[in-house]
């Protein structure tokens, strides 16, 4: 492919697979090269760094006792830093459960993922100013609030997208049909990524479908839909960018399928890959690590080196050290506040409880 | 100020909050060109624009999740559920999403959202057009759930609704669309979430239900005064939250009270009100209890409905009952 025909892709769905670099770091698409400065490929590969320190410490805190829920991000820096660096701070950002790293570098303070994580209020106390929602648990159901998020945008003509996150099991939900319809039906700016990493839990994608792509089901709803290597940093953030500019244009949603894949657990609540994959597959996969053709890509360009990344490292080290101790340190909830906060215009019944749970909380 | 039925009371209080505020929307499957299949949405588009009066496409959790995002950007959704017997369609995006929004997020962003949908039986539907599931949503928290009994309380209910910046469901009973008359004042005005409302004052007895039974047992209260039983109609408009203060009052006044719903008995809204009855006004009671509802099958084939739906003679049996204990 040599460009990004979003208009032909609307009826056509797409028969390759985007790739730009290829796993021993070399570009093998020159026309969809993305336009990156030396410093914003820097900064591109400085949190892809940061996004695999963090899993690394968040598996250990979360063995430690100090993190509470956490679904493994290792192998997925490509697709989930690639994407979010095509976005603006004022796009809007509908994450699922494993796209925290998204969420963080889009504006949610650390320390906040950390409390959620630790099953924590303030951790969704979002700041104002912070345009996106907490990670989704239920599968699909922000596909639909993207459409609604994105309608927004456009009745407030607004020039930003609403962006979201799915996985290849998401893709077999009602709300994933219906959020995708209904943003090409508005012609609403939504860019809706689907993280394919090969398994929902334990169910490998040829189950979830029939279909030979999940980029083609974009095609039913009358929108574009692109496959790219989701192990390639600047492939996902090439058509990223190419289908921000399509959304902002004005001509509609776009859907976006990342090939990739978790080398850890689905979750570490339990989790154990090796009941459905093999050790051979995920050796492939770490193979075409992302992280190793993009250290390689910017070293043979002369902008990046060990000693860079062994500080970027120790100072991302230090960042989540701070950050832990911060969630550590915010005082427990209230049941009081949860009350307060289940309507705004506050019941009588409710304010009975809120007394009730204020009393009990000050003995 | 102009007799009118119910569905006239909302379409004019639904024109008045799309000109008093223009971030209200109104969006759902046939309520722009065709004014809704009951024309309660009549004339919108034409009058305040198909930007914000509009068709979707045919998903109903598209349409909640649609009012989720729009409320996000700052809008201010009036979304129509076409019957409430599809609401099991997008459960996730009223019950998961749109109510734990406030609590999720710890206050720090608003929905101001109001679902409407037409609900309950009388009216020779097809299957799952007619099913009272209002206790589904009662038992969701962070919903608001109004009911109107007659246009001058759906207007201003209405508008009250919309104003609020927390979620509020509001169910329109069919039979109540166009079945009575009241006079609605032509000029904009609010009645008040969270009240009930006391339809009729009476000694012996409460009669407490919502939605069209609040029709029947005022019925059932004219013909109970001629047996010298002076019944008290007590119209609790917000299923959930309850106004347990006024249902406290009243029994405390009477003495006695019969619950009537159109729902299934079993863990209906009924319940709960039986529950506040029994935790804080027992020593009032002079009787037990009495229970009017319908029974616990699925919502009945259309030749059925006059047997299986509670009316005015049910009604009036059981506060006999009751009075008589």
């Amino acid at each position: 492919m040599k460009k990004f025909d979003f208009e032909e892709l609307k009826h056509t769905p797409a028969t390759e697979t985007i790739s730009i670099l290829n796993g021993a770091g070399e570009v093998v698409n020159q026309d969809l090269l993305p336009d990156l400065s030396d410093d914003e490929l820097t900064e591109l590969f400085k949190q892809m760094v940061w996004s695999r320190v963090l899993n690394e410490r968040s598996t250990k805190l979360n063995r430690q006792g100090r993190l509470g829920f956490f679904a493994p991000t290792s192998g997925e820096e490509a697709s989930q830093i690639g994407s979010n660096f095509a976005m603006t701070k004022d796009d809007f950002v509908l994450p699922a459960y494993r796209d925290v790293p998204q969420l963080v570098q889009h504006g949610l303070p650390l320390y906040q993922a950390f409390l959620w994580s630790r099953g924590h209020v303030d951790g969704n106390k979002f700041p104002t100013d912070l345009q996106g929602l907490p990670p989704q648990i239920i599968i699909g159901a922000q596909y639909v609030q993207t459409a609604g998020v994105a309608l927004g945008i456009k009745k407030n003509n607004k020039k930003t997208v609403a962006y979201t996150y799915t996985g290849d099991g998401g893709t077999s939900q009602g709300d994933f049909y219906e959020g995708v319809n209904f943003a090409g039906a508005f012609k609403a700016p939504a860019i809706f990524f689907v993280q394919n990493n090969g398994y929902a839990i334990s169910v490998p994608r040829e189950k979830q479908t029939a279909a030979p792509t999940l980029s083609q089901k974009a095609v039913a709803a009358g929108i574009p839909g692109i496959q790219v290597d989701g192990m390639d940093a600047l492939a996902v953030y090439a058509a990223s960018k190419a289908a921000r500019d399509w959304a902002v244009a004005g001509n509609g949603p776009v859907l976006i399928e990342t090939l990739t894949y978790r080398y850890g657990p689905h979750t570490l609540s339990g989790d154990d890959p090796k009941r459905y994959r093999t050790s051979a597959e995920e050796g492939e996969w770490e193979e075409k690590d992302p992280l190793i053709r993009m250290r390689k890509y910017l070293t043979d360009k002369g902008i990046w080196s060990t000693d860079q990344e062994k500080e970027w490292e120790d100072e991302v080290n230090k960042q989540i050290d701070e950050a832990i101790k911060k969630a550590e340190s915010i005082a427990p909830q209230k049941v009081s506040d949860f009350l307060k906060n289940t309507f705004i215009d506050t019941p009588a019944v409710i304010q009975a409880e809120i007394d009730s749970y204020t009393a009990k909380e000050s003995e | 100020m102009a007799k009118m039925t119910m569905i006239k009371a909302i379409t004019k209080g639904l024109d008045e909050e799309l000109k008093r505020d223009e971030k209200v929307l109104i969006f759902g499957e046939d309520v722009g060109r065709n004014g809704g299949v009951f024309r309660a949405t009549d004339g919108l588009q034409d009058e305040n624009g198909a930007d914000r009066v509009f068709d979707t496409p045919l998903a109903e959790s598209g349409i909640s999740g649609l009012a989720m995002g729009l409320a996000l950007e700052g809008f201010r959704p009036v979304p129509e559920i076409q019957f409430f017997g599809f609401v099991f369609e997008t459960m996730d995006e009223i019950a998961g999403q749109i109510a734990r929004t406030g609590h999720r997020m710890g206050g720090s962003r608003k929905l101001p959202i109001t679902l409407r949908a037409p609900f309950g039986g009388g009216v020779h539907t097809p299957e799952l057009h007619a099913d009272s599931l209002e206790g589904l949503l009662a038992q969701t928290p962070g919903l608001r759930v109004v009911i109107p009994s007659g246009p001058y309380d759906a207007k201003g209910l209405l508008a009250s609704a919309i104003r609020s910046d927390d979620p509020v469901f509001f169910l329109e009973h069919m039979k109540l669309y166009r079945s009575i008359k009241e006079e609605v004042p032509d000029e904009s005005y609010t009645v008040p979430l969270d009240k009930a409302d006391v339809k009729r004052e009476g000694k012996d007895v409460t009669l407490i239900s919502y939605g069209y039974m609040v029709q029947e047992s005022l019925k059932a209260a004219d013909e109970l005064a001629k047996d010298g039983i002076e019944a008290e109609v007590l119209d609790l408009r917000t299923i959930s939250p309850l106004d347990e203060e006024a249902i406290v009052a009243s029994v405390k006044k009477t003495g006695r009270a019969v619950l009537v719903q159109e729902a299934q008995n079993q863990a209906g809204v009924m319940g709960q009100v039986a529950s506040v009855i029994a935790e804080k006004a027992i020593l009032s009671l002079e009787s037990p209890i009495g229970r009017v509802s319908a029974p616990d099958t699925p919502y009945p084939f259309s030749q059925a409905e006059e047997i299986w739906l509670p009316n005015k003679k049910d009604i009036i049996n059981k506060a006999k009952e009751i009075v008589n204990y």
